[in-house]
Parts: C-alpha cells; sequence; structure tokens
C-alpha cells in the first residue's frame, strides 16, 4: 500500500504525518494494520514520544550523589538517608482539565499516584500547580479542577500539602493542571518497570478495560479547537476507590518476590506500558492475547483494548510459574487480574487475538522510532520596555500593600487547602500556606520538604531567565524550612512549538533550568513536557516550566516555619534588594503593565544566601524563615505576621539610592528571606551574614496587632487579614 | 482496628495505638468474622467501600459488622471516628445521620471541641468543659436527626463533643459544617459506643500541632486495662 492509498483523515485521526507514515512501512517493509497504526499514532504522540522535546531535554542535568533513578522510569528516586528513598515525579493534564475540570483534574492525580506506586513506593504527598484565566470569568474551571483534586485525593486517602495557583489571562481557555506525587520507598525495594526474563508472565490488574479515553495521548498533542467538547469521551473518568485498593494491594506485593516490575497504565494504554515496559530491556519483546483482558464492554476490537485509558490499572510482570502467589493478593482486596501474556525475547510487540495474529512491531519503533522533530526557534518582538523612571512611587503604602495582598495571585491559598485534607498519614509537620510543605519520614527524624514554583510572567518576558527563577525560587522554599533541596522534577507547559518562537521558549527554558540546576547542584530526575497549550484563534500560554522539588532535613525537629513564632523576636531582611520592578505584581496590579526584564537573579548570590539561612537554621539561630518573591519583600512580610497571628513594627524605611521606595518596598529581587530571630542570637548571625558576604537588615520587632513601619505605614493586622482571605472569593 | 477497602486512617491511629502509646494492636479485616479478642473496636476514617451510594451505608454490611454490633450489645467499647461515625449511625448503633457539609465543601481544618461529657471511658482523661484542639476532614460530616431525637440526646446528655471557639463558646460561626446543636460525637445510651467526625490520630504528637487527641486515646487505654484489672 503506497501512501496515496492511506486514506489521509484515518492519519489525522491517529495523529500521524505522512511523513511519519513512510518511515513506518520503510521500517516494517510493509504497511502497517489498523491496530498497528492506532499503537504506532499513540506513542509517536507528542505526549508519549516527546519527539519535539527530547533533544533539548537531554541537555538538562539529571546525575548527583543521592539520585537513585533519573529521568525514563516512572518517577525518579533520591535517596533522603536512613536506607529510605523519595520517589517523585510531576505530570500535566491541561487538555483533558481543559475539556472536563473535575474529571481531568482527577484522573491527572491518579496518573501520577499510579507512576510513584510503580516504583514500589507507598504515595506520602500529592501537590497541584495550577494556573486558570482570571475570576471570575474562569470561576468553572478552577471549582472543576479543585473539587477533582480533593475528590480523589481526599479518597484515596494521600494528602495534598502544597503547589501554588495563578490567574492570568493567557490561561483563559488553557488552564494548566501539573499534579506532582511524592512517595517513600525503602531504598532496597525500588521497583523498576523492566520486562525482564522471557517466559514471564503479564499481569494486567485493577479495572476492566473500557472505551474510555480511546486517542488520549493524541488529543493531549493537539492545539484546542471548537470540536474539543466534542472529545469529551477521550476524557477519563477516575474511581479513586478502586485505585485505593489498587494501591494497598501493590504494597502487599512487597511479601511475595515473585514480582519483578509494576508498570502504570497511563496516556495511550495497553500499548505503551507494554512496550515501555519491554523497551527499557535490550532484546525483550512481549506476547499478549487481548482476548484475556477483562473488558467494561461487549464487542470491543483488538483495537478498542490496546488503545483505551480506561483509569486504575496496572500491568505486573510477574516470575512464571508464580502467577496465582500474585492473583492472590490482588483477590484479597477484590480486584481482578488477568495473566494476559507473557515476556519474549523477540524485541518486538505481538498482539494475539485468540489464534489470530492482530498486530506485530518491533518493541523500538514502538518507544524509539518516532522521528525527532528539529525545529527551529527564532525570537519573538522583544518583551515591552519598562523605563522605571516613568512610574509614579506609591501614593499609600498600606493601601497598596492591602491591594496587593488582596490580588488572586498573593492571597491566601487557604479556601483552596481547607478543600484538601491535608493531614491524612500524621506525617505532615509543616501544613500548607507557607512556603514548602514538610512530612516527617515514620520511624526516623528526616524530614521531607515538597514545593513547586514557576512564576510564568517572568518566562513570558524572558524565558531563559523566567526559568532559572523558578528554580531559585522552589530551591528557597525548600531552604526556607530548614531542609537541603535534592533533586527536580519539571512539568514544562508550552504552547504550540510548530510555532518558531514557541519552540525559541523551549530551548530558552531548557537553557536557563539546566544553568539553574547546575549551578545550585540539584539533578532533574524525572518530568514531562505538555505542549500545544494554545487554542486555536487565541494566543498560546506562558512558557510554563513548573518546578517541583524535594529536600531533605536530617531532624526535622529543626524545621523553620514560614510566620513569626515569638512575640519580641527580630525581624531581618536576609538578602539585598534592586530596583527589580520589571515583570512584578505591583506592575500589573497597580499599574496595569506586564512589562521589563524580571528581576536579575546571581547564582551565586543566590547560594550564598542559602548556605546562610541552613547554616543559621542549623545552628539554631533562626525561629521562623520566609521565602520573599512574589509580590516583594512588604508582601512577605504582612505573610509572616499572618502566618503569626501578631504584627510587627519597626522604623521607618529609607533605602539607600539608587535603590527606589518602590522597589524596597514591592520589588521582587530574588535571593532575599525575612527572618526571625532571638535578639541574642544577633551577634552571631551578623558575623555569619558577613562571613557569607550577605546583606542582613533589621526591620523590627515581631508582636502587636499592627505591621507598622514608623511613619511610613500602619496597617492593623485586621485589615491586612481580610485583605488577604478574601482574594479569591 | 476496623479495615474495609477504602478506609484510610487506619494507619494513623494504628500509629497512635502502637508507636505513642504502645498498646497492643490488632487489625481486623472487613471480611473477619471474629474480633481477635479487642477491648476496643476501632471504626477509623476514610471513604469504606468508596462511599459511593451514601456514606457508611455498605460499610454496615461487611462481615464483620455482624461482630461489632454483637460486641457493642454486650458493652464492649466502640469507637468510630469520621466514617466510622457514618458507619455506626448506619448500623443503627447510634442515632442520627450526618449530611453534606453545610459549605457543600469538604473542610480539612482545626476545630476547637468543647467535652461535655468527662466521665466516659472514651473521654475519662479530659475535664468536663474542657476545650480540645482537633483537626476536622470530610465532606459530609453535618450531624443531622429529627427534632425528638435532639431532645433526647440532650436530655440524656448523649452529646460529647460540640464544636466551639477557642474558649468553649459554642457558637454558630464556629460550627464548621453546619451540624444540628453543634453536635461534632456523641454516645449511645449505655455509654460505650462513641462516634465523632473529628480526627483525634491527627493530633496525638507535638510535630503535628498538637496532643490533644491523644487524651481519649490514653482515656480509652486506661479503661479497657481497668476492666482487665476489675
Amino acid at each position: 500500500m503506497s501512501l496515496k492509498q492511506i486514506d489521509e483523515r484515518r492519519l489525522r485521526e491517529v495523529a500521524l504525518t505522512p511523513d511519519e507514515y513512510r518511515v513506518i512501512v520503510q521500517a516494517l517493509k510493509r504497511p502497517p494494520n489498523d491496530v498497528e497504526l492506532g499503537m504506532l499514532g499513540v506513542l509517536w504522540s507528542e505526549h508519549c514520544s516527546y519527539k519535539t522535546s527530547k533533544e533539548l531535554l537531554r541537555k538538562l542535568p539529571s546525575t548527583g550523589p543521592a539520585v537513585l533513578q533519573g529521568p525514563g522510569e516512572n518517577a525518579g528516586a533520591v535517596s533522603i538517608g536512613g536506607g529510605w528513598a523519595a520517589v517523585f515525579k510531576i505530570e500535566s493534564h491541561n487538555h483533558p482539565s481543559a475539556i472536563e475540570p473535575y474529571q481531568g483534574a482527577a484522573t491527572g492525580v491518579g496518573g501520577i499516584l499510579r507512576d510513584v506506586i510503580a516504583m514500589g513506593a507507598r504515595p506520602i504527598a500529592l501537590l497541584d500547580s495550577l494556573r486558570f484565566g482570571p475570576l471570575p470569568a474562569s470561576r468553572r474551571h478552577f471549582e472543576g479542577v479543585v473539587a477533582g483534586i480533593g475528590g480523589y485525593g481526599n479518597c484515596i486517602g494521600v494528602p495534598t500539602v502544597a503547589g501554588e495557583g495563578y490567574f492570568e489571562d493567557c490561561y483563559a481557555n488553557n488552564p494548566l493542571v501539573n499534579a506532582m506525587c511524592v512517595g517513600l520507598v525503602r531504598a532496597d525495594q525500588l521497583m523498576r518497570a523492566r520486562a525482564e526474563g522471557a517466559g514471564n508472565r503479564l499481569l494486567l490488574v485493577g479495572a476492566d478495560t473500557g472505551r474510555d479515553g480511546i486517542h488520549g495521548a493524541s488529543f493531549a498533542s493537539l492545539e484546542l479547537d471548537e470540536d474539543s467538547a466534542s472529545r469529551r469521551p477521550a476524557v477519563q473518568v477516575g474511581n479513586p476507590f478502586l485505585e485505593k485498593c489498587l494501591l494497598e494491594a501493590c504494597m502487599d506485593l512487597t511479601r511475595t518476590d515473585a514480582v519483578v516490575a509494576i508498570q502504570d497504565l497511563g496516556a495511550a494504554g495497553l500499548t505503551s506500558s507494554v512496550a515501555e515496559c519491554a523497551g527499557r530491556v535490550a532484546g525483550a519483546g512481549a506476547r499478549i492475547d487481548v482476548l484475556r483482558v477483562p473488558r467494561r464492554e461487549r464487542s470491543m476490537s483488538p483495537y478498542d483494548v490496546m488503545l483505551s485509558e480506561s483509569q486504575e490499572r496496572m500491568l505486573v510482570v510477574v516470575r512464571r510459574g508464580r502467577e496465582r502467589e500474585v492473583q492472590r493478593i490482588f483477590e484479597e482486596w477484590d480486584l481482578t487480574s488477568a495473566v494476559i501474556g507473557e515476556v519474549t525475547d523477540d524485541g518486538a510487540v505481538t498482539v494475539m487475538e485468540g489464534e489470530d495474529e492482530v498486530a506485530r512491531l518491533p518493541v523500538k519503533l514502538l518507544t524509539e522510532g518516532a522521528p525527532l522533530r528539529r525545529l527551529t526557534g527564532v525570537p519573538p518582538e522583544p518583551a515591552p520596555i519598562l523605563v522605571i523612571d516613568s512610574l509614579p512611587p506609591p501614593a499609600d503604602l498600606g493601601a497598596t500593600l492591602l491591594q496587593l495582598l488582596a490580588s488572586p495571585n498573593l492571597c491566601s491559598r487557604m479556601p483552596v487547602i481547607r478543600r484538601y485534607d491535608h493531614m491524612v498519614g500524621d506525617s505532615t509537620v509543616i501544613e500548607p500556606g507557607g512556603d514548602a510543605a514538610m512530612l516527617r519520614v515514620k520511624g526516623t527524624r528526616v524530614g521531607l520538604a515538597v514545593t513547586t514554583a514557576c512564576n510564568s510572567r517572568y518566562c513570558e518576558l524572558d524565558p531563559n531567565l523566567g526559568a532559572q527563577l523558578a528554580v531559585a525560587e522552589a530551591a528557597r522554599n525548600i531552604i526556607a524550612t530548614g531542609a537541603q533541596p535534592l533533586a527536580v522534577t519539571d512539568c514544562l507547559n508550552f504552547a504550540n512549538p510548530d510555532r518558531p518562537e514557541v519552540y525559541w521558549q523551549m530551548e530558552e527554558t531548557v537553557a536557563g533550568l539546566a544553568q539553574a540546576c547546575r549551578a545550585l547542584e540539584i539533578p532533574i530526575v524525572s518530568g514531562n513536557v505538555s505542549l500545544y497549550n494554545e487554542s486555536s484563534g487565541g494566543a498560546g500560554i506562558y512558557p510554563t516550566p513548573v518546578v517541583g522539588m524535594v529536600g531533605q532535613i536530617d531532624d526535622y525537629a529543626e524545621r523553620l516555619h514560614a510566620g513569626f513564632r515569638h512575640e519580641c523576636d527580630f525581624v531581618l531582611l536576609i538578602g539585598s534588594s534592586h530596583n527589580d520592578l520589571g515583570g512584578t505584581e505591583y506592575l500589573k496590579v497597580v499599574h496595569g503593565k506586564v512589562a521589563g526584564r524580571p528581576p536579575a537573579l546571581d547564582l551565586v548570590r543566590e547560594r550564598a544566601v542559602s548556605r546562610l539561612i541552613l547554616t543559621a537554621a542549623h545552628a539554631g539561630l533562626l525561629r521562623s524563615a520566609h521565602d520573599c518573591s512574589d509580590g516583594g519583600m512588604l508582601v512577605a512580610l504582612a505573610e509572616a505576621c499572618l502566618l503569626a497571628g501578631f504584627g510587627m513594627r519597626g522604623p521607618a524605611l529609607e533605602p539607600e539610592p539608587p535603590l527606589r521606595l518602590d522597589a524596597a518596598f514591592f520589588g521582587e529581587s530574588p535571593s532575599r528571606f525575612i527572618v526571625s530571630a532571638p535578639s541574642r542570637a544577633m551577634p552571631e548571625l551578623q558575623s555569619l551574614a558577613r562571613r557569607h558576604h550577605v546583606e542582613i537588615a533589621l526591620l523590627g520587632l515581631a508582636g502587636g496587632d499592627v505591621l507598622e513601619l514608623e511613619g511610613q505605614l500602619r496597617v492593623p493586622l485586621s485589615d491586612l487579614r481580610q485583605a488577604w482571605e478574601g482574594g479569591l472569593a | 482496628m476496623v479495615v474495609f477497602p477504602g478506609t484510610w486512617s487506619d494507619r494513623d491511629c494504628g500509629w497512635v495505638i502502637d508507636q505513642v502509646l504502645g498498646a497492643e494492636l490488632r487489625y481486623l479485616w472487613h471480611k473477619d468474622a471474629d474480633l481477635k479478642g479487642c477491648d476496643c473496636v476501632i471504626l477509623p476514617g476514610g471513604f469504606a467501600y468508596g462511599d459511593y451510594l451514601r456514606t457508611g451505608a455498605i460499610a454496615r454490611f461487611a462481615p464483620v459488622m455482624e461482630k461489632v454490633i454483637e460486641f457493642a450489645d454486650q458493652g464492649g467499647l466502640v469507637w468510630g471516628i469520621c466514617n466510622g461515625f457514618q458507619i455506626l449511625c448506619e448500623a443503627d448503633l447510634l442515632p442520627g445521620a450526618l449530611i453534606r457539609n453545610s459549605s457543600l465543601e469538604f473542610r480539612c481544618e482545626w476545630t476547637h471541641l468543647v467535652v461535655e461529657r468527662a466521665d466516659l471511658p472514651f473521654t475519662s482523661g479530659c475535664e468536663e468543659r474542657e476545650v480540645l484542639r482537633i483537626p476536622i476532614s470530610h465532606g459530609e460530616g453535618s450531624y443531622f436527626a429529627d427534632p425528638a431525637t435532639l431532645s433526647r440526646l440532650e436530655q440524656n446528655g448523649q452529646v460529647v463533643f460540640r464544636y466551639s471557639d477557642v474558649e468553649g463558646r459554642v457558637r454558630p460561626n464556629a460550627n464548621p459544617n453546619g451540624s444540628l446543636h453543634s453536635i461534632a460525637g456523641i454516645v449511645n445510651e449505655r455509654g460505650n459506643v462513641l462516634g465523632m467526625m473529628p480526627h483525634p490520630e491527627r493530633c496525638a504528637e507535638p510535630e503535628l500541632g498538637g496532643t490533644d487527641g491523644l487524651k481519649l486515646f490514653r482515656s480509652v487505654m486506661h479503661s479497657a486495662v481497668e476492666v482487665l484489672t476489675v
């Protein structure tokens, strides 16, 4: 069959290009049949193959002394001491959430949980990084996504402890839902999804297979258009109760040594899980019989079975002859399991329907065959220049502060946090609402700090610097708890890369991530790329490289909270402020501008400030620490008061020229912290700061019921609270 | 500790019992037909059987529940927390029902409870009118009962915990879910079956933000020991 004979519409349906089809025919030396075409279509989709981003991602650093598992598995893993490993990954569920917010978000949570479970780890925390259009217009997306995340996480009993939410025009049609999961496993029990050992059995467990989600991965690799709503059937429906049973059964698998590997069935269902599992072992293949796959519907074709994205399913590779032993564990949890095939050593995925062979494709063609797309980036028009001298000074500092605190991008997240169970597991030792959250590792003194960060407005103005700032902010969130950053998982969200300026954003973003991660020595161990976050006719999203980060503290008794702890403690600003007003929330909210260069970042200074904070925390000199970034110093100060439940009083702050007053208060210079410390610690802190070449400034005394800088600003705490707590109403 | 498929507070309660208190812990699977000699049966939080029909509606038919009901009828201590409370209501071991929060939203937050009965095996370590700080985490925790049942509960002193402010004053804005009479926990007439929506197992160590929950676990442990030594 030549290309002419294949219906172009059919190619579009499976999201393959004529060129890609030619490559397939050449490799197979025959045209693929319909089932094979569908299988190749999903695995060669951007979502599964990374054909546009693979080359770029190779530039990211992924090694380090703590790394146990880098990219390429279901999730990354790092050693956290005491024989434990933290397993984590972030993943996007943007396209489904745009169409069907509740289920899109819920199944995003379900999917990322399974990635962690597949590594043999018990999930201990969920995080969500969310982007919406402005409220109230985007309320349907916002409410649906928040309810979906809660609906899944609350039911399965894994706490949702951190994340972010931003509201910008560019996300109005393309909301972003990036879900991250962190799990724990004994380092020597870390599983890898490798289909080792010809003759070993493939066991499909969990939900029955239905027709839901067919072509979901392909759908996620297209722009949203007026037909997108008709793809609602491509969005799956989550069943957290079933996944809870699946989770517990998978944890029980550690009782036996009969299990070789566990693999999640996510995007592209059975096709990708079988191919990926085999693809990780040289020469391995798999042979499966679709008739043995337990089904939810009658008369499903092999095509339907291979491409279904039904949720809550796992593939387990079991040692030959030990199937019953493993199946009994699933039976205890009333879960269906079926032996659907076996591992082979012929390097091919063979799909049978009873006696008939319905597909046979080389594993390597499926997993690595997609021709890489070599695109060329072209820088867009430069971002609007900010003439800082044209900005009038703030008329009333207090009123400006209240205006910023009420901004949906800065206000209290409590209306969202309280809809998530963030305490189940009895491990949350720093609750959400500050910088990073912290989970204790039960049975040890180890604390695990977790966070996500990305200011995409910075990334729009300068994607390279924006990506560096995202890494730096995530690291500061971790450091503010007293923990040492260990590793990153990243979720890179972009518009349509076929536009040269979007591809340029990708190149710049990856360069920025790589530079910051190298400089701060924090490797990237897992991640996900989401492209085509763009709607026909509309502009695309800002480049949004969400940085998920995990850090560790040896003894969580030494952890720091973001809010002040004791009245009469000294309140200090660590780090120096500059005229960094470009891209700030102040500029947007007060002056209605998105312009200028994002705040300048000096990674050497960033490291110096981090070391100072960690040294001081470890020496017990600090009582609290809060990252000073979005909204600027005054917002950080107000937050530390609000989290404490008491105010702060100090003298007027007179910035030294050339530092402007507005920049001192509302500029977003990075590498700064608001800390509190007992007054007796001051001499030691000063000498530590000198040794690290870091600026330290005493702002005032914690306590009272106002935030006051004498003669400059005096706002009752109750006013601050009213503004801060009402921002999402 | 009874474990249904979908239960998740079992591990948290279990942690408090064996790691914090050093008491003896046994897990009872929903299919078990034997209570394995437990002194107190805890029905912990979660979404038993997915809570699909109505919270607790299916769980009460589990094989283990027959034994739990028998045990309660004989005066054994039964303690339902969150989903466990919902199950006890469905199983008619406690009157009333838990309905959707008045906010129509799931709520996970710290609450204050005023203790109205300190003479029970579950609360003997508390003072009467003492205010406890214990978190809630539920979507359907609004206590509801008909007026006759409510007045009977009040007359018999069966209301054990009420949502209150930090000073122990019962006020509408301190009621997180719209429970009638601000009820957070009740006991049966005999005083051996307690149901409560808040999660005491989440505040049994200082690093988790408080230790008020431990008072209830300690009370239960002492009562069980007393029963044994009598």
